[in-house]
Formats: structure tokens, C-alpha cells, sequence
């Protein structure tokens, strides 16, 4: 039978978060850290995303993706430390993180690790999520897929191209099939806003005068082989199409980047409990989820727009995964003991008011630390509040573009001021829109509009 | 074709029934061949279906389909079992909310009585919710058939067709009869290519176009009645919330809509009942979406919207006279099945048989072949496989080490199977393997299969189609459009 490696640190996945992570933990001391990866390279989705934008915040450089990968690679590529399991897919995670994992030359691998970080990705939401009526034609491509038809492939999936999502990919997708000879008639987004970065909008569509079409939605698809074209339609504020509105546009591809959903399905054997609004796992400052000793960061954790958020969180949780690895080794009964406690101990936070979600959604109090938050729609002057406290006003804020603040000592005063002992509380995080604005909410105005 | 081979039987249409009849036929010492139009085996009326395997008491007795039905349903245990093809006799449920439905659950359960059908029972609502907690509340009775189950109608048709392969039938995809003549001792079958295929026996198993063969043919028929039907497919993640496939008290044009839980372990709902002038409409629609889902969560409140990954539709040859029909030409040696809408897929190989019977009388020698192999070898499938039967087949290939869809763990050397065994192209390597099928609806997996169906048959990947004819996925090499220095046209 196989025999079981064991390992200080296990880290599912060599893209941005799991190359960050390993190196992260290998600084903190992990001895032993292993590395599985399926497919035969190291740096994820990073490979196929040839255009830059990559590493601003980090590095001060704009770098392509493969470039922002090798920023890493090496350094794991020459670290003895590291174990590296390229081709190599996980079949399964228990919560006491013995993983099964098989490998084309090793047959099945089982692997026994002190502390696991998760960093699987995302992947991307489908026609089938979505339901779009219609025909099943050869044409209908994922942004992602045909990202990776076009740039690592050589292939141009289609020549006349209508996109539906104004996602990141989505519009990157937008210039890239521009710059290779194809035609892309339109991007069309369901919500009023949309939902990539603003810089993506402008370097991607309005520099090639690719049209947006807010509001809309792609209501059918044409063709019997292939896509032949697509009837898209205005919907209302409950996101339905209203009749009349349709309008045929002809093309042989429709393009979908209707966002991204992190692949949690090895989280669930493990029987992690994930945040139904991220679609990742619940965690604390560490990046802990709530099984003691397993992390998760990158975009198996919540979608980020930024990898450099990505790397960020990925070394607060290689080195909380190693400190845990190697408090783990001295006694095991008493670190779970430690476990429960420290888990009872955290403040639990939810997204208030206009905040769609919140990470970590877990804090020990008294920590300094970084919050990341999104938005539940485009708003202008707004201030942000824990639980009371004001953390922070910001001038313009977007679902797209997440938010990070940092909780500071004074806040924690100020919270402790508020609530007395923290332990154990339930805290919400809201985005008020600032009173000196000229408001709506007004209870009294309200009230003495009404007839 | 170099030599001019003469079939003995000759098989148009290569959905589940004419290749149970291939496969029948391919026990004797006979030449045979089947002709279908699809670039692959059971792509048309079966590719949709909904897989039932139904009990019998749909039907009204002394019919066709009563017949034939209840002793289809008897064989399938067997064969799915020599053919490797997933088979899961999860049971059917036909529940009533009101009085009115409970009377006609009675008078199904006594027509159910008269077919023959085996096991039913009588549930209450209790006992109703204790076998299926997570249907509705108001249902008050439910008659349940523990013979029912589902299987996976494609797998099947695939199997039947690379069984008889196997024991030496002849299967040609892609060809589609134009013209059949008879000569006085054989009949002459033109095909698109130009080509022409001689056979003493012809069977026309042609589903939708049944009608338009036997009319080649010189028979004056009604023509078959196309019936659309969309179907929904839900994740894996809600399995579990039904086990039964679930039917409600039926209306007089279709069984109804209902719940059905896969043989692949997906929950489906569907299909509508949508008589159209065309048989090829396979388009799914908004209001088929919510006529199905606000229906089916009458049956069962909690499916939800959001779990759907994907949609299909199919069009199946309704009978003008509500019963399956054989008719025959030429002194018995033409047979012309029509009208093999539900309960087609159960009654196949009781379908088979009987069409042999009907050869037999027109003249068919039918001597058994000694070494007939009723069994196909084994498909591996990686994902169900134990952990030291998994180290075996990588040992032995490493292919089966790389998994190409990880939503449903298909591995690469599952895929080169499938190729092997004859898939062409994408949707052919779906359906076989179920890559592709799962949540991510191939968003990983695509370009993967697309590589490696290129590499086993030899031919770039501009060749590659989704499901044949114009359906290719890629339309050019990168920069091939930038060639001549023009952006875009």
C-alpha cells in the first residue's frame, strides 16, 4: 500500500497564492513544505494572463502575469525546502489533512501534513448558471477558456465576438481579440455599472471604441452548429428583460465573464464551513478556517481583482500555517486545547449595510489587521463603521474594486469602549453614507413627503 | 467502399432502438450494418432522453407499450450488467395532491396490476414522506414502483452499438439515406456520399424521420407528430434532496413533468411536452425554464434555481395513434418502427426482440453465432474506482494520473478510451465520459480534450468539433487574421 509522506506545511496549488505561501512559510521556519500542483507548471492562471497590469501595488513595476509569476518561482524552484509535486491532482483533504493526491510516475501519493493552506482558485461561471435560452451551438466559450485557446494554445476561438459580463477577464478578452484581427461588437452587462476595474474600461474598451451596453442582457442564442448570432435585451431594475427591447447582433462567438467562483470542492471534504457570500471559507486574521491547522488564501478564499492583494494574503497565511506546524509538533493534545480556546475567543464579523462581504469574517481581538471588503453597489462619500466605530471615509467606492482597511489599536479601544469584553461578539461592518451628504434616509423628510 | 459487401439486415438509425436491434441481430450468423446520420451513435431522440427506465404502469394494457415496456423493464438488470452502461433502480413515485389525482392513482396502480408490473405498493403520506422527506407537503398519496430506475440512455446506445461491433456488425456514422429502391430480391440504399449499400433486410429505426423513410419506401403513413421537450440539469451538490424519480398524475399528451435523479447522480428536471412542426428545434426558451421549475417545485419545494448547470432540449417522434407501431413492406422484409416515443428506452430490448420475431417470419435465417460475446470489456472509470485499483491503472497507464475535468475526475487516459471506442468529438467525449458535464460545464476542460482529440486523430485542432458538421470550436491559428496587415474586416 501507498506509504504516507508527512510534511510541516502542505499547499494545494502552484499558482500566485500557493508560490506566496510556500515562500512565506519557508521565512517563518517550516522545515518541510510540499507543494501539489496539477498541472506541469508552477504560477496558475498567471501563465495564460500575457498582458500587464500585474504587480503595481507590490513591486511598483507593471509586470505580465508569467512575469509577476517568475517573481516567485525561482526562489521555490531552487529552495530544497520545498517539495514540489508538479501533475499532481488532489483527490482529497480530510479535516485531520491527510491528503490524497495521484501522480502520473508516483501512482497514488498520501500525504500527512502539520498545517495545510488551501490555494486551488476559482473558476468561472457558466452559460448552464446563468440559463440563457437558446440553442447549444459550438461558439460559447468561458473568457477564461478562450484566454487560454488564444494564448497558450495559438487559436483564435472566433472572429466577430459579443461578450456578456463586463468582468476583468471579460474585458481583457475585449482588447486582446481586437489586437489579433477579430471584431468584438459588444460588451453587454446586466447591472447598471460595470463590474471590471475602472482601468480596465478604459485601456480595454474605450481605447478601441468597443461599445458597453449597460442594463442589458443577452436573451438568445442563434445558430445550430455555430453561433450565428445573439439577441441581446435592456433589463429592468429587477434584472428581467423587458419586452420589445431586443435587438439582434450577429456574430460567431458569445464570450461569457460572469464571474468567478472559488473551487471549494476539497474545502467541503474536509467539511470546512465556507461564507455563503464569498463562496470561501469562513476565517480569522491568520486565514485560518475554522478547522484548526488548515488556511485558505488567494481566490479559493474570495475573488480578488489585484494578484498582489493575492501574494499579501497568501504570506499571512504560509506563516500563520507554519507557526501552527511547528507549535503543532511540541504537544498535540495540548494544542487542541489551545484550538478551542483561541477559536471561542474571536469576534465574528458581518457585512452591515451596503457591504456585501467582509474578510476575515474572524478576528482575535486586539489584532492588528488588514480588513478586505466589497460593496454592495458603486456609492459616493461613504464611511465605514465596526460596530460604531468609524474606520475610515472613502471619496468613491465600487463592487468591483476591494476595499482594504486597516484595524488599527485605537479602534479596538474605541470597540472595547462601545462593547466591554469582546470575546466571542458578534460585530457588524457597515458603509454609511457620510451626514454631511445631502441624504435620502432622512426619517423625517421621509416621512412628511408622504401625502 | 472497394468491394460491394451485401448485408443480410440493414439498420437505419442508430438511436437506443436500432442499435438494440444491432445488437440483437449481431448474436446470429448474419451480415450486418447500421446506417446513422449523426457523426456519432445516439444523437438524435436519445441524446435527450430522459433516461427512465419505467415500471409499466404508464401504459394501457393489452397496447405495444404495455408489452413491451414491462418486459423491457425485466431485461435491463442483465444488460446493463453485460454492457457496463450505469443502470440504478431507484424506483418511481407517482404522487396526488388532491382527491381527484388520488382516483386516478388508483386506476394507474390497477392498470399497473393488469400490465404485470411487479412490487407496487400503495403509499400514504407518511410513508410517502418517509421514503422521500423532501417532497411536498400537500401530497397525500403516491404509488410506488420499485422496478423503475434510471440509466444513461446514450451510454447505452454507445454500448450497444461497440457490443455488436465487437461481434462483428458493421456501424457507419455520418450517412444519411437518400434513396431506397427495391430490386425484387434486395433493397438498394443510397447514401449522401453517393455510395450504395444492398441488404436482403432492412429496418427503418429512423426515430423522427421514420415517417419519411417509410415513405421512400412507398408506404402511405400519417406522419410522425415532433414533440419538444427542455430539460434542466442540477449540481451534484443537491442530489441528495430526492431518490425516487418523481411523476405527477399525468395529462393526456405526456407523462408530465418531473424530477428525476440520473443514473450519473445528477438531479434533472424536465421535460416539457411541446408538439411543433419541426424536428430539429432543440432551442430551450424562458418560458420552457419556468414552466418546468415552477411545476417541479410543486413536487419538491426545495430545488432551487441557482443549482441549474445546464439545459438541453430534444425532440421525440410522437405516435399519431398513441401506440408504438410496426408496420412492414416488401413481403415482411422491410420493418418500419414508428412512433417509439415513451416508454421507447425501456422497451429497446424488448423492442429488438420482437423485430427479430417479425424477421424471422418474413425469412431471416436466425442461426446463433457460437462465439457471441455479450459482454463489452469494462470502462474504466477513474473517479469510482478504489484506492489501490486507482494505483493499478496508473501504474500500469500514467494517462489515468492526469485528471482533464476535475469537476467529475475524468482523467486523460479515460478520454483516450473514449477515443478509442470511437468518440470524434467533444460532445462525443462528453457523453462518454461525462468531461465537460459537471459544474464548470468544460471551462477547464475544453481546450484540454480539444488537444487530445487532435493528437489521437491525427489532425489539428482547427478540425475539432463540438458535435460534427459546421460545429468546429476554432476558427483560426492566432495572428492569422492579422495577416495582410488589416485590423479586422
Amino acid at each position: 500500500m501507498t506509504k504516507t509522506r508527512q510534511t510541516d506545511v502542505a499547499i494545494i496549488g502552484g499558482g500566485p497564492a500557493g508560490l506566496a505561501a510556500a515562500i512565506a512559510a519557508r521565512k517563518a521556519g517550516a522545515k518541510h513544505v510540499t507543494i501539489l500542483e496539477r498541472s506541469h507548471e508552477l504560477g496558475g492562471i498567471l501563465q495564460q494572463c500575457i498582458h500587464n497590469g500585474f504587480g503595481l501595488h507590490r513591486f511598483q513595476e507593471e509586470l505580465t502575469g508569467p512575469e509577476y509569476a517568475y517573481r516567485f518561482i525561482p526562489e521555490v524552484q531552487k529552495d530544497p525546502g520545498i517539495e514540489l509535486y508538479l501533475n499532481t491532482m488532489v483527490l482529497d483533504l480530510s479535516s485531520q489533512q491527510e491528503i490524497t493526491a495521484i501522480h502520473p510516475d508516483f501512482g497514488l501519493v498520501k500525504l500527512q501534513a502539520r498545517a495545510t493552506v488551501l490555494a486551488m482558485g476559482c473558476r468561472e461561471r457558466t452559460r448552464g448558471a446563468l440559463s440563457i435560452p437558446g440553442t447549444r451551438p459550438a461558439g460559447v466559450f468561458t473568457a477564461g477558456t478562450a484566454q487560454r485557446f488564444v494564448n497558450i494554445d495559438g487559436y483564435m476561438p472566433g472572429k466577430k465576438v459579443v461578450i456578456l459580463g463586463s468582468g476583468d477577464i471579460g474585458l481583457i478578452m475585449a482588447r486582446r481579440f481586437t489586437l489579433e484581427g477579430a471584431k468584438v461588437e459588444a460588451v453587454v452587462e446586466i447591472m447598471p455599472y460595470p463590474a471590471g476595474l475602472a482601468r480596465n474600461i478604459a485601456q480595454c474598451l474605450e481605447d478601441f471604441d468597443i461599445p458597453l451596453y449597460l442594463s442589458s442582457t443577452v436573451t438568445t442564442i442563434h445558430g445550430k452548429d455555430r453561433v450565428e448570432g445573439v439577441t441581446i435585451s435592456q433589463v429592468d431594475d429587477k434584472w428581467q428583460p423587458i419586452p420589445g427591447t431586443g435587438r439582434y447582433i450577429s456574430c460567431d462567438t458569445l464570450l461569457l465573464s460572469v464571474g468567478l467562483i472559488p473551487e471549494n470542492e476539497l474545502s467541503q471534504a474536509a467539511n470546512i464551513p465556507l461564507d455563503a457570500k464569498t463562496g470561501g471559507a469562513i476565517v480569522d486574521e491568520n486565514r485560518e478556517t475554522l478547522i484548526p491547522g488548515i488556511f485558505a488564501c488567494g481566490n479559493v478564499l474570495h475573488v480578488h481583482d489585484l494578484v498582489d492583494y493575492v501574494s499579501e494574503e497568501a504570506e499571512i497565511a504560509g506563516e500563520a500555517a507554519t507557526r501552527y506546524a511547528l507549535s503543532k509538533a511540541d504537544a498535540d493534545a495540548k494544542a487542541n486545547e489551545r484550538d478551542k480556546g483561541r477559536k471561542a475567543q474571536q469576534v465574528v464579523i458581518k457585512p452591515g449595510e451596503n457591504v456585501r462581504y467582509v474578510l476575515p469574517q474572524r478576528l482575535t481581538p486586539g489584532a492588528e489587521a488588514d480588513l478586505f471588503l466589497r460593496v454592495t453597489q458603486p456609492m459616493e462619500a461613504i464611511t465605514l463603521y465596526l460596530d460604531g466605530v468609524m474606520l475610515a471615509r472613502k471619496r468613491q467606492v465600487r463592487p468591483s474594486e476591494m476595499l482594504k482597511i486597516r484595524l488599527r489599536p485605537n479602534h479596538w479601544e474605541n470597540l472595547r469602549q462601545n462593547r466591554g469584553d469582546l470575546d466571542g461578539k458578534e460585530i457588524s461592518l457597515t458603509a454609511a453614507l457620510q451626514p454631511t451628504q445631502p441624504t435620502r434616509l432622512e426619517p423625517e423628510t421621509v416621512r412628511g413627503a408622504r401625502p | 467502399m472497394g468491394t460491394k459487401t451485401h448485408y443480410d439486415v440493414i439498420i437505419i438509425g442508430g438511436g437506443v432502438v436500432g442499435t438494440a436491434i444491432l445488437r440483437a441481430l449481431s448474436r446470429l450468423q448474419l451480415k450486418i450494418a447500421l446506417l446513422e446520420k449523426q457523426v456519432e451513435i445516439g444523437w438524435g431522440t436519445t441524446k435527450a432522453n430522459s433516461g427512465i427506465v419505467h415500471a409499466g404502469f404508464h401504459s394501457t394494457p393489452g397496447t405495444w407499450k404495455a408489452k413491451l415496456c414491462v418486459r423491457g423493464n425485466a431485461m435491463f438488470e442483465q444488460l446493463s450488467d453485460e454492457l457496463d452502461v450505469p443502470f440504478w433502480q431507484n424506483g418511481l413515485m407517482m404522487v396526488a395532491r388532491t382527491k381527484e389525482e388520488e382516483e386516478t392513482l388508483r386506476h394507474y396502480y390497477q392498470q399497473g396490476l393488469e400490465n404485470k408490473v411487479t412490487g407496487m405498493e400503495m403509499l400514504d403520506a407518511e410513508a410517502t414522506h418517509r421514503l422521500e422527506p423532501n417532497l411536498a407537503p400537500e401530497i397525500s398519496l403516491a404509488l410506488r414502483a420499485p422496478s423503475g430506475g434510471v440509466v444513461a440512455p446514450f451510454e447505452l446506445a454507445m454500448a450497444q452499438a461497440e457490443n455488436a461491433t465487437a461481434n462483428g456488425a458493421q456501424v457507419q456514422t455520418g450517412l444519411r439515406v437518400e434513396d431506397i429502391s427495391h430490386t425484387g430480391d434486395e433493397f438498394v440504399i443510397t447514401t449522401d456520399d453517393g455510395n450504395t449499400w444492398t441488404s436482403t433486410y432492412l429496418v427503418n429505426s429512423a426515430g423522427l424521420f421514420a415517417d419519411e423513410i417509410a415513405k421512400i419506401c412507398g408506404l402511405e403513413i400519417e406522419p410522425i407528430i415532433p414533440r419538444k421537450g427542455e430539460e434542466y440539469l442540477f449540481d451534484q451538490s443537491v442530489s441528495d434532496l430526492i431518490t425516487h424519480t418523481i411523476f405527477p398524475v399525468p395529462t393526456p399528451k405526456s407523462k408530465g413533468i418531473l424530477v428525476i435523479p440520473t443514473a450519473e447522480g445528477n438531479l434533472m428536471i424536465g421535460p416539457t411536452a411541446l408538439e411543433l412542426p419541426y424536428k430539429d428545434d432543440v432551442t430551450t426558451t424562458a418560458e420552457g425554464l419556468d414552466e418546468i421549475f415552477s411545476f417541479t417545485q410543486k413536487l419538491v419545494p426545495r430545488l432551487n434555481r441557482r443549482d441549474i448547470i445546464a439545459s438541453f432540449a430534444g425532440v421525440r417522434a410522437g405516435s399519431p395513434t398513441g401506440d408504438f407501431i410496426f408496420d412492414s413492406s416488401h413481403s415482411g422484409k422491410a420493418i418500419h418502427l414508428r412512433g417509439i416515443e415513451s416508454p421507447g428506452l425501456t422497451a429497446a430490448p424488448a423492442i429488438a426482440e420482437h423485430v427479430l420475431k417479425m424477421l424471422a417470419k418474413a425469412g431471416l435465417p436466425q442461426k446463433e453465432k457460437p462465439d457471441f460475446n455479450p459482454r463489452r470489456p469494462k470502462v474504466i472509470r477513474f473517479k469510482e474506482l478504489s484506492d489501490a485499483e486507482k494505483e493499478q491503472v496508473i501504474r500500469e497507464n500514467p494517462l489515468y494520473a492526469h485528471v482533464v475535468c476535475r469537476c467529475e475526475t475524468i482523467t486523460e487516459g479515460e478520454i483516450v478510451d473514449a477515443i478509442q471506442r470511437g468518440a470524434r468529438t467533444v460532445d462525443g467525449v462528453k457523453f462518454r465520459t461525462r468531461a465537460g458535464m459537471g459544474r464548470c460545464q468544460g471551462g477547464f476542460c475544453t481546450p484540454h480534450i480539444v488537444r487530445i482529440l487532435a493528437r489521437e486523430l491525427g489532425v489539428t485542432p482547427l478540425e475539432i468539433t463540438k458535435r460534427g458538421n459546421d460545429s468546429q470550436l476554432l476558427v483560426a491559428e492566432a495572428k492569422e487574421f492579422l495577416k495582410g496587415g488589416k485590423l479586422h474586416d
